[in-house]
């Protein structure tokens, strides 16, 4: 059999981010690497820095120093994109140093999330990033209905069809388990974890590369979670997301995430595959933090 | 008059706020902040209007002033007076014959020629601020040309009733850039904004902002590509002067339910009927 | 059919060779405490081959395959995977690059099913097959007629496995891990659970993924199927276990 291709392009390269708003509180010196099609868990506990370092990459916050790359195919159809299994990416020997190089820089263009300007950047977070708040409410418009939740990434894109706006949004919330029926009522009368679903609709309905996510399931019952849990996974699959989520929830963590970085005051201590981190701690914080969970 | 500069306001103010006017005329649509005066009006009275107005007359300028389309209702009486008095200019109540106009609420039904400018008063000039109560976030957002939102606005008219129910402040894209607000006219009279050979100044009091549309600027109301923007028509004729093609006021007559429909330009109405008659 | 010698009856080349595996645990939370679960382990496993591992019970064979599958971190020796056209050291594979290697090239049936509650026993089942890009359809038929064969009664299908009992979570379990006909699989117990008639049913899809070129290293405490599964066995007395405890993982050894 032939040797499988591994290699993935770099979507997101971190290089380096700090940002402190005291001693110990932020971030500092975070240094990583996203590929495409990867689901990155940050965990830790509150006040580690993870929202902090969130905010930092989803370009809502510059940094104190550091840089956060984002490197998109020029050329990229658009059907490359759905395939994201087998990325045309250049085939090397093991080592991450190996596998980044050579071929892959042929085609991409590099963008310096905070040297670009703001109108590049609030384009990009628009129409090729998304960001999945822990509230819906931070990420819903409350006032006007489902439909229109879902439609105005698409009508900031410039669709003006009314008719297509309308028959996306309800294709979009049969996506997300919800009754299309009530692509008119507006999202306070829905519950929280349909709101969740409707804000994860309007975030992937323009289908972004590159999704962040803060707490998904948080302010979830759990039976709630669940299915949310399950969903994201399918979308995560069916769309070639690439995401970073935060999460406090191991499980969360363990069921979402490929690859782990644990937070702690600020930095990281320990990054690997997610089941390593998770039965195979180094770190004598991720030891304590694996084995001070209720439920494995 | 003695005491006062002539039409109200010093110099110095009308040298600002001329300069104000002249970087709104070069980039239409766009608003653009002025240090308003106190007026002896309270806002919400055309306190913006005026100020553009003072700025801009001149002793020989004819000034007419309308009010829902009328020249005689008592917001347009008393700033006509208040002219009259702070300026000694003339007045006149005929749109032909008239260099400025102040207005709130109408554009006038006879087609305005060059030369001719149109002051209008505005209660709220932005657009965005429906949906963003910031104005650092709205300026950005104009700046950046993030208006998506103002067709979420026109979606949810249409999921709503059926069509797009905003009827009047209908948003405009101005010269393939600048989304804004046309003051709450009616949307009846949103196409008289677009290439109109006369200039338009926009002025909110109590905001501080000023815009203008230049001469023959291209003026757009947003809409879907299946509910294109469509203007109010009625059933029924004036019933004063006949008209088919004016914006009708509808009047109750009396209390056992009696009614018609008038022109809300009184003068055009006149006009007419004058030529009817 | 076993062969005590450790020579491979076919004649193909290595799959997989380890070299020289040491595990250690340092536990930072007992005063530093280090756990010597793993001494100098070497094997060499080929295409259509099913390697056993044997030793007393409790002495932690399934670190073994958890160093294979990536739970556990390989702090020294060498695993290396052959294929027609070069070689993957998985002690040097970047992280990111495990799950493509866990869709594509390593399969693992554990001893307990580990899935998002409320989903499907048939989705869980199909899920390796999505992974990959597959049809929706085709994969759904192909789970069914796994779980079919399996026994696993159809009023289950559409539940999700949460609520059943361990021989029906072991059978949906099996199902996962053959579905994908990866290249190398891990069997850490799949019968242990089984009654007769099932357990037959895996030594069928054992000698079929065989047939296949599966190569494949499995624990099975029952001496019946390790009979008739194994081509040969790999002693571990020797290499696994530890005087200081007998930790078969992290978590287990914290208690």
């Amino acid at each position: 059999m032939k040797k499988p291709r591994l290699t993935r392009p770099v979507l997101l390269d971190v290089q380096d981010i700090t940002r402190l708003y005291g001693p110990a509180k932020g971030c500092e010196a975070i240094d990583f690497r996203l590929h495409a099609g990867e689901v990155l868990g940050i965990v830790g506990e509150s006040g580690s820095g993870k929202s902090t370092l969130l905010r930092v990459l989803a370009g809502l916050e510059a940094p104190d120093a550091g840089r956060v790359i984002y490197r998109r195919a020029v050329h990229e159809p658009e059907a490359a994109r759905a395939d994201f299994h087998e990325p045309e990416a250049a085939r090397a020997g093991a080592g991450e140093d190996v596998l980044d190089k050579g071929e892959l820089e042929r085609d991409e263009a590099e963008l310096d999330l905070y040297a670009v300007g703001e109108a590049r950047r609030r384009a990009l977070l628009r129409l090729e990033w998304g960001l999945v708040h822990q509230n819906p409410r931070d990420g819903l418009r409350m006032g006007v209905s489902a439909g229109a939740n879902i439609g105005e990434r698409l009508m900031a894109q410039g669709q003006r069809h009314y008719g297509q706006l309308r028959a996306t949004g309800q294709a979009w919330m049969r996506q997300v388990e919800l009754d299309p029926g009530r692509i008119d009522d507006a999202p306070r009368t829905f519950s929280g974890g349909m709101q969740q679903r409707l804000q994860i609709a309007r975030t992937l309905v323009t289908r972004p590369r590159l999704v962040f996510m803060d707490e998904p399931t948080g302010g979830l019952d759990v039976s709630v979670q669940a299915r949310l849990l399950d969903m994201l996974r399918t979308l995560v699959r069916s769309l070639g997301l690439s995401v970073v989520l935060v999460t406090h929830d191991l499980a969360v963590a363990r069921l979402l995430a490929h690859r782990l970085m644990v937070m702690r005051r600020g930095q990281v201590v320990e990054t690997g595959l997610t089941d390593q981190i998770l039965d195979d701690p180094q770190h004598e914080y991720t030891q304590l933090l694996v084995s001070s969970v209720l439920t494995p | 008059m003695n005491g006062y500069n002539f039409a109200y306001l010093d110099e110095q103010t009308k040298r600002m706020i001329r300069r104000a006017l002249l970087k709104a005329v070069a980039i239409p649509g766009y608003q653009v902040p002025f240090g308003g005066r106190e007026m002896p009006m309270p806002y919400g009275w055309g306190t913006g209007g005026v100020q553009l107005t003072a700025s801009i007359l001149g002793a020989d300028d004819i000034l007419k002033v309308i009010d829902q389309g009328a020249d005689d209702t008592t917001n347009a009486v008393s700033i006509r007076h208040f002219f009259q008095r702070v300026a000694g200019v003339e007045t006149t109540t005929a749109t032909t014959a008239a260099d400025v106009i102040q207005t709130r609420h109408r554009i006038p039904e006879t087609p305005l020629r060059s030369g001719q400018i149109l002051v209008f008063q505005v209660p709220i000039p932005e657009p965005l601020r429906f949906i963003e109560p910031s104005e650092q976030e709205t300026r950005l957002m104009h700046a950046l040309e993030e208006y998506g939102v103002m067709h979420v606005k026109l979606y949810e008219d249409i999921a709503r009733y059926g069509h797009i129910a905003t009827t009047y402040a209908y948003p405009v894209k101005v010269d393939g850039r600048y989304v804004m607000d046309p003051s709450p006219i009616p949307k009846f009279d949103n196409p008289k904004l677009d290439g109109n050979p006369a200039l338009m100044l926009f002025g909110a009091g109590r905001e501080k902002r000023l815009y203008a549309i230049p001469p023959h600027t291209r003026v757009e109301s947003l809409d879907f590509e299946d509910h294109p923007f469509e203007i109010q028509r009625w059933e029924h004729s004036c019933a004063l002067c006949g008209s088919d093609r004016s914006y009708l006021d509808e009047v109750i007559t009396d209390d056992k339910g009696g009614r018609m429909f008038v022109c809300s330009d009184t003068d055009y109405c006149q006009t007419r009927r004058g030529e009817v008659a | 059919m076993l062969s005590e010698t450790g020579v491979s009856p076919k004649p193909s080349l290595p799959r997989l060779t380890v070299d020289g595996l040491h595990k250690q645990f340092l536990l930072h939370g007992q005063g530093g405490l280090e756990i010597d679960v793993m001494r100098d382990l070497s094997l060499t496993l080929h295409a259509g081959e099913c390697l056993v591992l044997a030793g007393r019970s409790g002495i932690g064979k399934s670190t073994l395959l958890k160093m294979l599958y990536g739970d556990y971190r390989i702090d020294q020796g060498w695993i290396r995977l052959h294929f027609d056209d070069g070689e993957l050291d998985l002690e040097t594979l970047p992280a990111y690059a495990w799950h493509g290697l866990r869709r594509d090239v390593i399969g693992y049936v554990s001893q307990f099913l580990r899935v998002v509650p409320r989903v499907a026993a048939v989705d869980v089942v199909m899920e390796p097959l999505l992974a990959r890009g597959a049809d929706e359809n085709e994969a759904r038929q192909r789970a069914e007629t796994l779980l079919a064969r399996l026994n696993l009664p159809e009023r289950l299908w559409r539940l999700p496995p949460g609520t059943f009992s361990g021989g029906e979570q072991q059978r949906v379990n099996i199902a996962r891990g053959f579905i994908g006909e990866h290249p190398l699989l891990l069997l850490d117990e799949p019968t242990a659970s089984l009654d007769a008639a099932n357990r037959d049913v895996v030594i069928a899809l054992i000698h079929e993924a065989k047939a296949r070129g599966t190569a494949m290293l499995g624990i099975f405490h029952d001496e019946d199927v390790r009979e008739r599964v194994a081509d040969r066995l790999l002693p571990l007395d020797g290499s696994l276990g530890s005087p200081a405890a007998t930790s078969q993982s992290f978590r287990e050894s914290l208690s």
